[in-house]
């Protein structure tokens, strides 16, 4: 379970290295750059802080990941989890934040 | 790194170790009664840091309709077969409702029935969005005068002079900086401790658990170091979950009223009883005796019960949505595997942490404890971590006299500051801090009750980690940093290690099984009457000694010895 961060897509806007509540992700050049890979908790919340996509979170292969991979844009109150699958299909899955959860 | 640190010195009414949901809201309430100025010192960044980061899908401690604060104390009580504090749990349940009221003006979003009433799920939870809590409690305190917030700043040591606190010290997780920060009243909120077991995914995923990975027990570590009492520790959390993902199974067991199954699709939940504990227990026996994997029966639900399940998950375990959709196994057609985690010690979940009155003053005069760090008072949860957060704050602001800060503490700071330069030191030990991690997780896994042995142990095993233990503690002054983010590091693992160290303490001084999983003592494997009362601990001039108390049985107590 970890992240890995896109270096063309990173804005270097630095959010992820606030929110990262391991502090594990820090900036190197100008771009963000996860430090301790295994140390990540999964909790995505740097995946959801960054404006450009450029962060995806995965599963890694020993907790049974098949390699794809997931990322996060907003639009409002909106979160769109796209999963983009180790087959090159992409499935999204749109959550509103003001709606709570059934179970 | 150089091996001088500058240091920064403060002054604040109140300083608060941690900026989780406790911390937080402990600072809100002393923002909004009182004029006292507030620090939080939090070593990540308070927008996400603590159990909330990812997210929490309902409000676990909540009074719903027909039921009473007393039931909450009472069912409490029971799933920790007697070894509570009623005063503690009653305060806090008195609270659950008035925090979720609160939590909804700061925007949390909660599910309704028509008429506007909360919708239950189950006797004592409701259902809300929970993906963004954090976040809206940490802009509240953003918002809140009087209040400042150092994040990335980690504190190591209490400043403690005849039983009273008066500050602590940490240092920078960015800068090369010593923070001697000194307060009236000092509050932890620092969570629990994950990390000192072997967890399920050693490898690569080590960090996927259940806990915060981050909660590595500095509170419990730099309050047992300074004396203070604890209770407890011997009954560890142990969680079960989803397997690989380690992601919570009551949404699926209380969404979708799954029910628990072996390979052969018995319902064996009902053998083992349905205390936390038992039904930790009876998946941990069913694979022993051959009947695993165990599961949560899902085949078969509506593809819309499906659906909802993926967008639960996604508001506080998203890995799980992701393991769900990229394996093709969907919950609706393939039942989701279960395990039980590695164990935890968090005062949220259990009874263990600092021993406190009613008001969460710890016995070092001016110290408070909250949320997961504090004892006593089992599945608070979130609601629970607010309350305490209150009632400490509250305390706080009735009892708060400006102290002359003793002129003798500045050699403990010294000393402090020492230590962390020794660590910072070019140097290049046989051991490094990740080596004597892996080394006491094997030793706790295997010695201490772990997962390879089915968190069962006996007393000659616990005697053998006790001094495996006391060795890594020895190679442990030896770990080097090469910033100050490896000085972290070198802390985490310190804190862990003389976490274990009460720990296992504990574990040999109750010499019955009160708690199946939770302390199985295979040498004592009944409950005995005579441990029907706590089991405390205390470290005096380097050495720890065992205190037996009786159960409280009124509505207050305060330290007396």
């Amino acid at each position: 379970m970890s992240i890995k961060i896109d270096r063309d897509r990173c804005v270097g806007c630095q959010r992820c290295t606030v929110v990262c509540p391991g502090s594990l992700i820090e900036m190197q050049a100008g771009k963000a750059v996860m430090k301790y890979p295994r140390d990540c908790w999964g909790c995505a919340s740097c995946v959801k802080e960054c404006p450009a996509e450029a962060i995806a979170f995965f599963l890694g292969a020993d907790i049974g990941g098949s390699g794809s991979t997931m990322t996060v844009s907003e639009s409002g109150d909106v979160l769109h989890w796209k999963i983009h699958c180790w087959d090159g299909t992409v499935k999204v899955i749109d959550v509103d934040r003001k709606n709570a959860n059934q179970y | 790194m150089s091996k001088k640190l500058c240091t920064i010195k403060l002054y604040t009414d109140v300083l608060i170790i941690g900026g989780g949901t406790a911390g937080c809201y402990a600072a809100l309430t002393v923002s909004r009664r009182s004029g006292l100025s507030v620090l939080i010192a939090e070593k990540a960044n308070i927008w996400r840091s603590g159990c909330l980061a990812a997210g929490v899908n309902a409000i676990n401690a909540y009074i719903v309709p027909g039921h009473t604060p007393q039931d909450y104390v009472r069912y409490a009580a029971n799933d920790a077969n007697g070894i509570v504090r009623p005063d503690l749990l009653l305060t806090a349940a008195e609270r659950f409702n008035a925090v979720t009221a609160d939590l909804e003006k700061l925007g949390l979003v909660i599910l309704k029935n028509k008429d506007g009433s909360y919708a239950a799920r189950g006797n004592r939870n409701i259902k809300i969005n929970g993906e963004n809590l954090k976040p809206l409690l940490a802009k509240a305190v953003q918002q809140a005068s009087n209040v400042q917030v150092l994040n990335h700043v980690n504190m190591t040591d209490l400043l403690v002079q005849d039983g009273r606190v008066f500050g602590a010290v940490g240092f920078s997780l960015q800068d090369a900086v010593l923070y001697d920060i000194r307060a009236g009243a000092v509050l932890i909120a620092t969570g629990g401790a994950a990390g000192l077991y072997r967890p399920n995914n050693p490898g690569f995923s080590r960090h996927k658990m259940w806990y915060p990975p981050f909660n590595t027990g500095a509170g419990y570590a730099m309050g047992i170091r300074a004396g203070a009492e604890m209770t407890t520790f011997e009954m560890r959390f142990i969680a079960l979950r989803c397997k690989d993902t380690i992601a919570p199974t009551g949404t699926i067991a209380q969404g979708v009223h799954a029910r628990q199954v072996n390979a052969r699709g018995d319902v064996y939940e009902k053998q083992y009883g349905r205390t936390t504990s038992e039904r930790v227990y009876g998946t941990v026996r069913e694979n022993q005796l051959g009947h695993g994997p165990c599961y949560l029966q899902t085949s078969g639900i509506s593809p819309e019960q499906e659906r909802d399940l993926l967008k639960a998950y996604l508001n506080m375990a998203p890995s799980q949505t992701l393991k769900w959709v990229e394996s093709g196994c969907l919950p609706g057609r393939q039942d989701v595997e279960i395990e039980g985690t590695e164990p935890y010690i968090v005062g949220g979940h259990t009874a263990s942490g600092y021993w406190v009155n009613t008001q969460r003053e710890s016995t070092i005069h001016a110290l408070y404890a909250a949320g997961d760090v504090a004892g006593g008072c089992p599945q608070k949860y979130v609601t629970g971590a607010l309350a305490e957060g209150e009632i400490a704050a509250e305390d706080i602001i009735r009892k708060y006299r400006k102290v002359k800060q003793p002129s003798a503490l500045d050699v403990q700071v010294q000393c402090i500051a020492a230590a962390y330069e020794t660590i910072l030191k070019e140097q290049t030990p046989v051991y490094s801090t990740e080596e004597l991690e892996e080394a006491m997780q094997k030793v706790m896994d295997v010695y201490a009750g772990g997962i390879s042995s089915n968190y069962q142990f006996n007393e000659k095993q616990l005697s053998i980690a006790a001094d495996k233990i006391d060795r890594l503690t020895a190679l442990s002054s030896y770990v080097a940093a090469e910033n100050m983010h490896e000085l972290l590091f070198a802390y985490e693992l310190k804190d862990r290690l003389t976490v274990c160290k009460v720990l296992i303490a504990h574990l040999m001084s109750r010499k019955e099984t009160r708690w199946h999983a939770f302390n199985e003592n295979l040498d004592y494997p009944n409950t005995n009457d005579r441990y029907l009362g706590y089991v405390n601990s205390r470290m005096i001039g380097g050495k720890l000694q065992i205190l037996f108390r009786d159960l409280v049985k009124g509505a207050s107590y305060e330290h007396k010895d």
